[in-house]
């Protein structure tokens, strides 16, 4: 747990090659999409899009060829990743899959659950989402109440899970429920490849403030679940889930999120900007290159098998406070409102992550929680 | 290289460079016996060629140098001497042995061979042997000029660093030659700010493990002031800060070589200058009143910070100059810039 795991590292040629192909493959398909969709970016649901990039062979690229994927290094799969991000590409879809589903039944699933998923996340097929959050389970993930039971050969789960982002228009959820009673809150919890299709599943979409519906309220009632839905050890979900947050959290995702706002700004600005203009933006590029060589750090350590939790929580604190920050340095730096109806791209791509950036800060674990996995790796808790 | 550099100097610096040996110099004295270790070590030499005495090292080698410089408040031009040697020997001439600096803005005229005018901000001018400056023209000329003779005016930064002005009255240089291709017109600048984006990065390591040790030592309310969310979320943020500076500063390194990578370089600039007040004022607010005495070390490294960020350029004069090379280039040149390291209109400066 120190700075000195951030160890600078360039991505290495052979994944660099990806760039040009990827660019390129983004410029015609991206062709007339217009701004204030590209701002939407990994919370854009585009099924067609998943598919056609899934055809290019840059879905679930990281996993090994024997399971459709390409074997690619993590730091091949990082630079498609963020060529998608900064041209606002509608990666939702098969956005979870790519980065935690897939990695995570790699890791801990049976060769069966291997063959039934991970041929099917590469074509861009399977869906998915990640269960974790209760309504009284926020920050405080340990104390999830959702609950499997064993009947026979089988589970039953009833329960609810909460901002479940995709939920509705997922094939599957892989979710976190509590298996057993013990007195250490994180023991007892175990990981669940969850059928959507399945009965005893209702989902209801939460519409968001802006309007939009990316997450969802999802009941488990009686729903049955056969013995092969439980992925990994019974009772070690806690240590699945931790491992898996490392994905979650270091990824170019973290600080790209308003990466559409800052372009639509650059572009009002103009060339000849003055002496403020120059000056905040100067700082915010400069910011965005040291988060990006920040992620890429911790994509290094992911790349030889280690976990870097501490430094992905830095990343992504740094990173939410970045994002949040463009709309603020928009309404400082030009005099054009944000407009949900009419205005120019600028105008609208303002209004609608101004609306969003509450949610940087808070999807992926919250400010607080990362900043005391922070604290303590530092050694004060 | 980089292993074997780190542990020396660390070792060396542990030992000899105490907060007395640092407030000694400030108070005005030369730490004779300092520097003499530290040029007997070879790192001022450090970029210098094995051919001139030098250990041939890239700027890779010696970012963890000077941040181990900047952790322990060096008061020697450590950080100066390697870059004026690096620019004498790319140059083609010979580097220099003893205390050596360089002046990053210099008001300087040729007559006949003799150098005249006035060399500005110079760090520790008054106590080094010599130092490099730029003659400005279509095709700038460096200058290896001497101390001795030359007029002084005494300034100095927050950290009573010496800062001076040296003038020179038609002096011969002890060297001079044409700035390589490659090169450009402000290479001092540049490379001064890519030195102290390493040395801040090092004095808030330095501060960080000063709050760290300092809250789980400090008992109020009856426990650990570091027990308090309060707390913690502060040091977080002190530590997220440093990291963001540690690699920015070791990725402008990495990408300069014979030439300088501006972007990655006032991107380190900006960002470490940004941090060092971030992560001064945690670090204070952690200490509370002893960290405000002149007893306590904390001031070493805060001093410092403060002082270190504005030089060679301050924050708002890179923000600028990178602020204006994007607007320039528009949307569309940004995020290219950032996956090549490079932004073609931040390589010719603005004026």
């Amino acid at each position: 747990m120190s700075i000195e795991q951030f160890k600078y590292s360039r991505i290495p040629p052979e994944a660099e090659a990806l760039r040009s192909e990827v660019r390129a493959f983004l410029a015609e398909t991206l062709q007339d999409y217009p701004a204030v969709r590209r701002a939407d970016s990994w919370m854009g649901f585009d099924a067609d899009f998943s598919r056609r990039l899934a055809a290019e062979g840059w879905v679930g690229m990281a996993l090994p060829k024997r399971y459709g994927g390409g074997d690619a290094s993590p730091f091949a799969r990082y630079v498609v990743c963020e060529e998608l991000l900064a041209a606002g590409a509608p990666v939702s879809a098969h956005w979870f899959a790519d980065r935690q589903s897939g990695p995570q039944i790699l890791r801990y699933g049976t060769e069966a659950q291997r063959a039934r998923h991970l041929p099917a996340i590469c074509r861009g097929e399977q869906f998915f989402c990640i269960g974790m959050s209760e309504p009284n389970s926020g920050s405080d993930l340990a104390s999830i109440k959702a609950r499997a039971r064993r009947e026979g050969d089988k589970w039953v789960v009833n329960g609810q899970k909460v901002w479940t982002t995709n939920a509705h228009r997922s094939h599957y959820m892989i979710a976190l429920l509590r298996t057993g009673e013990n007195s250490k809150r994180q023991e007892g919890l175990s990981q669940f490849i969850i059928d959507l299709s399945l009965p005893g599943i209702t989902v209801r979409p939460i519409r968001d403030l802006t309007g939009s519906e990316h997450f969802n309220e999802v009941f488990f009632d009686e729903l049955v679940l056969d013995a092969n839905a439980l992925i990994g050890t019974e009772g070690q979900g806690w240590s699945q889930v931790t491992a898996e947050l490392a994905f979650e959290r270091s990824g170019p995702e973290r600080f790209l999120s308003s990466i559409a706002l800052l372009h639509t700004l650059i572009d009002a600005v103009g060339k000849s900007p003055d002496a403020l203009q120059a000056t905040e933006i100067g700082r915010f590029a400069a910011r965005l290159i040291t988060l990006r060589n920040m992620s890429l750090a911790v994509t290094a350590q992911l790349a030889v098998g280690h976990n870097p939790a501490w430094e992905a929580s830095v990343v992504k604190d740094l990173g939410a406070v970045f994002e949040q920050e463009i709309p603020e340095l928009a309404q400082l730096l030009t005099d054009l409102p944000p407009t949900s109806q009419g205005g120019c791209d600028h105008a609208q791509v303002l209004a609608y992550l101004t609306q969003m950036a509450p949610s940087f800060s808070l999807r992926g674990g919250t400010r607080e929680i990362l900043r005391g996995i922070i604290a303590r790796g530092l050694g004060l808790r | 290289m980089r292993e074997i550099f780190d542990s020396t100097v660390e070792r060396l610096f542990s030992d000899l460079v105490t907060p007395d040996a640092v407030l000694a110099s400030e108070s005005g004295r030369w730490p004779t016996a300092l520097w003499k270790a530290v040029e007997e070590s070879g790192f001022t030499l450090a970029l210098a060629p094995e051919s001139s005495g030098g250990a041939g090292a890239g700027w890779s080698d010696v970012c963890g140098v000077l941040r181990l410089a900047g952790r322990f408040n060096l008061p020697l031009p450590l950080a100066e001497a390697i870059l004026a040697n690096w620019l004498l020997c790319r140059c083609g001439l010979a580097a220099v042995g003893g205390p050596i600096s360089f002046a990053p803005r210099a008001e300087l005229c040729v007559e006949g061979g003799r150098v005249s005018g006035r060399a500005f901000e110079v760090p520790w001018g008054r106590s080094v042997d010599a130092v490099v400056a730029l003659l400005p023209g279509e095709a700038p000329q460096l200058v290896l000029l001497a101390r001795e003779g030359a007029g002084l005016e005494c300034g100095a930064n927050i950290a009573s660093e010496p800062r001076d002005v040296l003038i020179f009255d038609a002096v011969t240089p002890l060297a001079q030659a044409p700035l390589p291709a490659g090169l450009p017109g402000d290479v001092l600048k540049l490379g001064g700010a890519m030195l102290r984006s390493a040395q801040i990065a090092g004095a808030l390591e330095g501060v960080l493990a000063m709050a760290i040790t300092y809250a789980g030592e400090r008992v109020q309310f009856g426990k650990p002031i570091g027990s308090f969310q309060a707390i913690q979320h502060q040091i977080a943020v002190l530590s997220e800060h440093a990291a963001a500076s540690v690699l920015a500063a070791e990725a402008a390194f990495a990408e300069s070589g014979e030439t300088l990578a501006r972007l990655p370089v006032a991107a380190a600039r900006i960002c470490s200058a940004e941090a060092a007040g971030v992560g001064a004022a945690v670090a204070h607010a952690v200490h509370g009143a002893i960290g405000f005495t002149h007893e306590h070390a904390l001031h070493l490294s805060t001093r410092r910070l403060w002082s270190w960020r504005s030089e060679f350029g301050s924050l708002t004069d890179w923000s600028q100059q990178l602020g204006r090379a994007v607007c320039l280039g528009g949307a569309g040149s940004l995020w290219p810039a950032i996956t090549d390291g490079r932004l073609a209109a931040l390589e010719e400066p603005l004026q």
